[in-house]
Parts: C-alpha cells; structure tokens; sequence
C-alpha cells in the first residue's frame, strides 16, 4: 500500500472552559492517500469541523491538541513551531470554508487576495503573479477573468465567490485540501457544479481532499472512502459504496436509512431517536449506546475502538470477534 | 433565559436554591477575579458609608449650630495641627470633611441610581413602542434619538439646567436642584437603552411565541409587558451597571461646573468644586478626599459593570 | 452617490432647524428679553412699545425665519451679561477653543489608535493588562479631577507649567494663536492632556474591541489558513478592517470634544467658548447660550456629514450599493 499522504493517529482535541474541561474529538485515527478523496460525514457538532481545523493547525484557544500526532508525507506537523506551520498552510494544505461571502475580507478586491497568496507561497514576477491568479480564476470557471480581477467580493453571486474560494485555495497548489462544508451555504443547482468542479480540480491536479459535510449525497458522488463521527469519535470508516450499501454500525444504518427514497413505499420517514449529545454531556462508555437499538450492558460500560466489521471498520461491540460466534 | 408562556412554579426552598446560586458559574468566575471581588469590597463600603451617612458620619456638617469658625482649615488628623474629631481635616468653615463625604456620597448616588433607572424606564418604554409599532412611531422615535445622540450628555444636561434656571427665581432652584439633574441625566442617557430594547424587540417580535399569544387574542399590553419584556431587558440590564458610573461621574462634573447640587446640599463634585479654591493656598484636603473617594466609587462600579458583561456575555462560554 | 449626498444634506439642514427651533424657543421664551434689557422702572407701556419695535409680538413663524435669517449671517443679539453683541464674543473666543479642541483631538488619535492595536493584536503580555488597566482608570476618572491632579502636580508641586490661562497668544488676524510662542505652548499641554485622556481611552478599547472582532471572522481565519504571514494578516487585513468603522465612530467621538471642552476649560480657566457658556449658564444669559447651542450644532453637523463622506469613500461595498452598513 503506498504511504498515505495523511496520517491521523489517536488524536483527541480537549476545550477547557471555566472549570471543567471538555473533549471534543476523542481519540481519533484515519489515513488519506495521495488524491484520495475522503468523506467526512455527521451531524452538528460531532467535531467535523474541529478535525480539520485540528490538522491545519487553526484551533482557536482555548482548544488545543491534548494527544495524538497527525504525519503530512511521513512529517509529524502537529508539534510544529507556529511559522513552519505558517508556510504549510496554503503550500502543502489548502483550506476551504463553509461561507464564501464571509470568507473574503470585503474591502480588499479578489485580485488583491489571490496575488498576495501566490506571492506569500511562490517567488513569482507582479506580472507572472497576476498571469497566475487570471489562469486560476479561468480554471474555476469564472469567465471574463480579466474584468473580474479587480472587482470586490461583493460583486460575485455566492457560486462564484466560492469558486473564488476555490480558487485561492488551490493558488499554491497544495497536496491536501480540506474542504469544511463547501457547498451548505449555496443553492442546490449552485451546489452541483462546485462539487463538479472540485472534483475535476483535483482529478487534474491529483490533490487530495478531506470533505468535510452532513450531506450523505455529495459523499456518495465524490468521496473514495468516507468516515462516519459521532460525538466526536469516528464510528465507521470503509470504502462510500460498502458503507452506502451495507452500513455496519447501528448509527450509520439509521443515517442511511433516514434518508428518503423517491419510489419507496414508507409512509412515514424513518429517524433515530433522540439527540446526539453535548459536548458536556457525552454519556460513559459508548457515546450512541442511549439512542442504540441494539445496545448491551458493555456498550454502557466501555466505549468500543473501531473494529474490523467485513468490508468496513466499525466501532461498535457487535463485531468483537469475542462476542460473535467464530 | 426562560422562554415564554409562564407556568406556575412550585414553591422552592431557599437553602437548595442558594447552594445553586453559589456553584453557579457566575460566582465561580466572580472569586476568581481578585480585581473584581477588590472592586466589589470598595463599592460595598462606599455604598455603606453613604446609606448610613446619617447614622454614622461623626458630625451633622450642614446643622449650622454644630459647626464653628474656630474649627477652620483643620488638616487631617495624622499631620501637624489636626486632630481625630475631625479625621480628614475641616474646610473653609469649620465644616468635617469626613462627614461632608458621607453625605455627599449619599447624595452622589443617589441621584446617579435615580437617573439611570428613570433613563431605563424612558428608553425601555420607548424602545419596545418603536419596536412593536413600527412604521411612524418607529421613525418619530428613532428620528428623536438621531437628534440626541448628536449631542453629548453634559450639553444636554447643561442646557437643562440653564433653561430651568431662567425659567425659576433663584431661590427656588435650589430646592429642585437634585430632581432637575436627575432629569437632565436621564434624558441624556435613555437613548441606548430605547435602541437596544428595540433592536431586540424587533426580533423577538417575529418568533413564534409571540406569534400564537396575538392569535389567541392576548392583548398587546399584556403581551408586551408579560412575554416580550422579560425577553429584552437582560443586555439591558448590564448597560444600566455600567451607565450607572458615568451617571455618577456626569453628576460630579456637572456640579463640579457650579450647575449641579448647590453648595447647601453638596454631592462629592459639588465638595471638590468648593475645595478647588483652596487647593493654592495649602488645604488640598478640602478636594482630594471626596475626589479620591469619588474615583474609587466610579471605577469600582465600572468594575463590577465590566465583570457582569464579560461572565454574562454568552460568547465567552 | 449623489443621491447620498443630496439625502444627508438634507439632512443635515434637517437637524439644523431643529437646533435652531430649540434655541429659538430658549430665546424667546425662556424668561423674558424685555426685562433683561430695560431697567425695572420702565413702565408698562414702554415695554409694550419696545415689544412692539422689536418685532417681539409678530407671529411665531415671522419671528423664527426671521431669528434663521440673522442666525445665518451671524447675528444673535446683546449678551444680557456683557451687552455685547454675541458674535463677536464667540468670535474673539473661538480659536482658543478650537485650538484646544484639535490638540486634544490630536493625542487622542495618535497615542489612542497605536495602543488598541496593540493590545488588540497582544491580549495577554503585561504591557497590554497594564494599558487596559489604565485606560479602565482613564475612563473612571472624572475628567476635572485629572485636571485638578494635574494641576496639582505640575503647577503647584513641581511649578514647571502654567495653571490658568493661555499665556502669550499673537494674534493673526481675526484668529489669536497660542501655539507659535514657548509659552502659549506650555499652557496648553495640561489642558489638552486632560481633554484628551478620556477621549483616548475611548478609542484605545474601541479600537481593541473591534480588532478582536475582526481577528474572529472567516476571512481572517481563510487568510491564515492561505498560509499568510502574521504581518499580513494582522496589518495588510485586520487593521485594515478594523479601522473603517472606528473612523466613523472616532469621528463622531471627537465631535464631542468640543463640548467637553467645557469641562476642561473650566478647570484650567481657558479663554474659550466653553468658558463663556459655563458662566452664561450660570448668569441665564440666552442670547449666548442659543449661539453656543446653534454652533456646536453646526459643528456635529459638520463632523457627521464629513464623516458619512468618509465612510462611503473608504467602504467599496457602500460605493454601489444603496444600503448604509448600521453602526452600533
């Protein structure tokens, strides 16, 4: 197997506040190979989102990384010193965030932002700079590049600002982007043709993607190998077609069959019962064992690391070989 | 914050009830503060001092029976030629300077707590008029406070206070001097109180609870004052905290100015504008106690006001 | 933008007349002019007469467009206290004031900005808890009473400044300047420290305030996360960001110096306006107190107009769009 570009490795993200202190990601791992597409899937506030922030190093104090190391191409970035991290950001990894209207400063034009991030990553002529960020802006589709350089965020509609986005995410030409729910804030027709356009970007540039969303469909067309938190633990991870198929553990088999089917014959949509908890409020042992139909005295007792469940990974005690029968 | 339809609560016992208010995180983030719980301990004996002025303060300054020549200009009772009858020194007229803090603090409180709850009743009232309304009253109000933000709060305060003085014989302004300046304070200060009432009117205004008291055919009134204005007044209530000091701190200047409370009933700025005369020939005593124990007063009241902002600001959770 | 410019002038005469209304009612009917101009013997047809010959007992209207039309060019009457024409009060008052006001306006903005910047960008070194803690005190203090202290200290402790006064002013014209002689300029240090102290800490949290804001938005955090340096991100964005709307907000701030020159001016006995308003209060002389009220008005009218002119100038999204970003 070839060394994956990304390596997360038993990370946990603690929050200490007042007097307590909280963990948001408990004790996660994965991997993402070269151009590897990989989903990451759940509900609000299942630590989505930290995860990445995690790995890029953005956490905001006072969260912070309690233990684990995540390795970029066999380099352990986690401990770094804040300006080799600095040069990583945008260079090795590039970032995008939900809102695009939100995530370009207003008063500068998107000619300024994207001459300013080649510049901070490649050492380039002003004008080979500008040629750069008009080829970018050509390649995410934004026509009339050389009008549009010089106008201001606030004149794109919000397809087009992410596209901007995008664009500038990928100025460097980062190995790894880390897509944080690139397509929730816009409309659905909108919604196609950016994660069409992703796809395309990365396919041609051979750039790994760490997709973070709560939207099930966008994984199943993009994603490779999809992830599955919950409460801040990943409770299932495998290849998207076996864990769409034939979901393993109890809480992605709700998930899945959650969602409704045009053609079906239900009369009433399907839910899990109950409300993923807090961060205050995780409950001993395994996180989703209240809300489990098919929970037993040790899933309350003693939380379950992921195992091996047929084609998928799976934490969850029913696939303790101890358990099963051989 | 409790949302809206009210349910009738059962009686609770008050031990359980204290134990919750002292694990509370806001008691919690109140010991951890040393500055703040220093500047609470300040404001309590200020505070203190001025209620019981009248039982506590070791003269009467303004019984002209008990006050004599004989005692003038005494220095504080550490250095040379004072003595501890009057422990902070007399003034010009044999007066206990002492006492005259106790009772002008008395007073410096008391018109500063008047102004701002009279400013709160004014902007609360305004602001949820502006908010449910809408349309005309909404810009006549909102137009009113444009006008008046224009204009800073000892302008308004001092055109006030000039226009009574004409309008009155000179005898008669004394006596109404402190109701005059309450007045003048509080409509200086009801503005920011009417906006933000009104900002959060305007959203509660839509939400659904409101939305089914008008269908059940509950009546504006009530549902102004029963539903909407518990919902509103909570940032309302640590602006007043930290209004409070600049309400005390307008008063002082204001009389500091020689528009304020007169010389017969003095606040702490009255105090120091007497005692700026003397400051030249020696007697600092006169001024700097009061003005010392009025910054002491003001900051520690500002204090307080920032510490309730900051443990009840829901973004810092 | 012309449309803009058109509305808020309007709106701008808008308030002006009301200024004007209220000073006109202070003038008309608050106490009585005739009294304040004619001995007590006078009889009552004689004032009747004098009411009559001075247009006192015209309409409402006629009287106000006429107290505008005078207004306007200059003209509002005898000061009772001085008997005087107001004008030329104001006029011989005036530099002092303003020279004041702008030095104070000056501190403020050159010591006030650079320290909110810095203790918005370095929450926690010591230099910033102990800035924050000064500026907690700036605001708490009263501002006669640094006066005083400052008095205090420096005139009657260590004798190195004047306490009252401007000291030798020349005068280039209509306009009298203390700032071109040794003097003049040690004079007004104290005075525009004092008015200046609560004005700069003012801007010091409301710069700092606003720069943490700023720090916590999405495009700060894309920046960072596009790998730029702190510099750029801090400087080239952030500060950029945060200046905008405190430009606004201190524009509006430093308006109000004028008024509080009031307070200062008291103090250290500063021939300025507010001096002469302080003592027309106290004496209840109208005619000065409604010119006063009719310029400061003219002046905030002024500084917000200039300001709102500004904003639109400096925030491209205001330049195309109709709708005006709401300020706090």
């Amino acid at each position: 197997m070839p060394e994956p570009l990304l390596r997360v490795e038993n990370l946990r993200v603690e929050l200490p506040i007042r007097r307590n202190v909280l963990t948001a990601i408990d004790d996660i791992s994965f991997t993402i190979g070269p151009g590897e597409v990989l989903g990451v899937v759940g509900e609000s506030g299942a630590g989505k989102s930290l995860t990445g922030a995690a790995i890029i190093g953005l956490l905001e104090p006072p969260l912070r990384i309690a233990a684990g190391r995540v390795t970029l191409a066999g380099r352990r970035i986690d401990n770094l010193p804040s300006e080799a991290m600095r040069r990583i950001r945008g260079r090795e990894i590039g970032a995008i965030f939900q809102d695009p209207l939100t995530s370009l400063n207003p008063l500068c034009t998107i000619g300024r932002q994207l001459i300013e991030t080649i510049h901070t990553h490649l050492d380039l002529s002003p004008a080979a700079a500008r040629d750069r960020a008009l080829a970018l802006l050509r390649e995410v589709g934004i026509a009339g590049a050389e009008a549009r350089i010089d106008h201001y965020p606030h004149q794109f509609s919000g397809g087009m600002r992410q596209r901007v986005v995008i664009a500038l995410a990928i100025a460097a030409n980062p190995r790894l982007i880390i897509a944080d729910e690139p397509t929730t804030a816009l409309d659905v027709s909108i919604q196609a043709q950016i994660i069409a356009l992703l796809k395309r970007l990365c396919g041609d540039h051979g750039t790994a993607v760490m997709l973070v969303t709560h939207d099930m469909g966008v994984i199943a067309e993009t994603a490779h190998r999809v992830a599955v938190m919950y409460a801040g633990r990943i409770v299932e991870i495998g290849e998207v077609a076996e864990v769409v198929a034939h979901p393993r553990h109890p809480y992605t088999r709700g998930l899945m069959d959650a969602i409704p089917r045009i053609g079906g014959r239900r009369q009433r949509l399907r839910q899990v019962d109950g409300a993923m908890p807090r961060l205050g409020e995780i409950p001993q042992g395994c996180a989703f064992s209240p809300r489990c139909p098919e929970a037993v005295d040790r899933c309350r007792r003693q939380g379950p690391n992921l195992l091996p469940a047929g084609g998928t990974e799976a934490a969850c005690w029913l696939y303790d070989k101890v358990l099963l029968p051989a | 914050m409790a949302e809206g339809v009210f349910t009738a609560a059962a009686p609770v016992r008050l031990a359980p009830k204290l134990r919750r208010v002292f694990d509370s995180d806001l008691w919690w983030s109140f010991r951890r503060s040393p500055v703040t719980v220093a500047a609470a301990v300040m404001a309590l004996v200020i505070i203190g001092g001025a209620v019981f002025a009248p039982w506590i303060a070791p003269h009467d300054p303004w019984d002209p029976a008990s006050v004599s020549l004989l005692d003038a200009s005494n220095p504080p009772a550490w250095l040379e030629g004072g003595s501890w009858t009057f422990p902070l020194g007399t003034d010009n007229q044999g007066r206990d300077v002492l006492s005259a803090i106790l009772y002008g603090s008395r007073l410096s409180l008391f018109v500063g707590s008047a102004a701002v709850l009279l400013a709160l009743l004014i902007g609360v009232t305004l602001g949820l008029l502006a908010g449910w309304c809408g349309g005309l009253t909404d810009t006549i109000i909102m137009r009113i406070a444009d006008v008046k933000l224009s204009f800073p709060a000892i302008l308004l305060a001092l055109l006030i206070d000039g226009v009574v003085r004409g309008m009155l014989p000179r005898d008669a302004q004394s006596e109404i001097a402190s109701y005059v300046l309450i007045t003048a304070i509080a409509l200086s200060f009801w503005v920011q109180y009417a906006r933000t009432v009104r900002a959060s009117t305007l959203v509660e205004r839509n939400k659904e609870y409101i939305q089914a008291a008008r269908v059940i055919g509950v009546s504006p009134a009530k549902i102004i004052l029963g539903h909407l204005l518990p919902n509103v007044i909570g940032p309302v209530l640590v602006i007043a905290t930290i209004n409070l000091a600049l309400a005390i701190l307008t008063e002082a200047t204001l009389s500091f100015l020689g528009v304020g409370l007169p010389p017969t009933q003095p606040s702490l700025g009255t105090l120091i504008r007497n005692g700026n005369d003397y400051l030249f020939s020696g007697d600092w005593w006169i001024s700097i106690f009061p003005g010392v124990v009025l910054a002491v007063l003001i900051l520690s009241v500002n204090l307080l006001g920032d510490w309730l902002r900051d443990a009840l600001n829901p973004k810092l959770r | 933008m012309i449309a803009f410019l058109v509305q808020r002038l309007f709106q701008a005469v808008l308030v002006m007349l009301t200024v004007a209304l209220i000073a006109f009612a202070l003038f008309n009917y608050v106490g009585d002019p005739i009294s304040s101009m004619v001995g007590q013997d006078t009889s009552v047809a004689d004032r009747e007469r004098l009411r009559h010959e001075l247009g006192l007992d015209d309409s409402f209207i006629v009287q106000f467009v006429r107290f505008v039309g005078r207004a306007a060019r200059g003209d509002f009457g005898l000061s009772y206290q001085q008997q005087r024409p107001v004008g030329q009060i104001i006029l011989e008052k005036m530099p002092a004031t303003l020279e004041l006001s702008f030095m104070a306006a000056a501190l403020a903005l050159v010591i006030g900005v650079p320290m909110g910047i810095y203790t918005g960008l370095h929450r926690d070194t010591w230099l910033s808890q102990l800035l924050l803690a000064l500026s907690l005190v700036g605001v708490s203090l009263p501002t006669f009473l640094i006066g005083i202290l400052l008095i205090l200290v420096f005139a009657v402790v260590l004798g190195w400044l004047p306490s009252f006064g401007r000291g030798n002013v020349v005068h280039f014209g209509w306009w009298s300047s203390g700032l071109v002689t040794l003097d003049g300029v040690r004079a007004i240090i104290m005075p525009a420290v004092t008015l200046s102290l609560f004005q700069m800490t003012l801007i010091m949290r409301l710069v700092r305030a606003e720069m943490f804001e700023v720090l916590r938005t999405d495009y700060i955090k894309f920046a960072r996360a596009r790998g730029l340096t702190s510099r750029a991100v801090n400087f080239g964005h952030a500060l950029k960001n945060t200046l905008v709307p405190v430009i606004t907000i201190a524009g509006l701030q430093l308006g109000s110096i004028i008024a509080f020159a009031i307070i200062t001016e008291t103090v250290f006995q500063w021939p300025g306006m507010g001096l002469m308003f302080i003592q027309a209060v106290s004496f209840a002389d109208i005619p000065v107190m409604a010119a006063y009220l009719v310029l400061v008005g003219f002046f905030f009218v002024v500084i917000n107009f200039v300001v709102d002119l500004l904003y639109h100038v400096v925030d491209p999204r205001l330049r195309v769009d109709r709708e005006r970003a709401v300020l706090g």
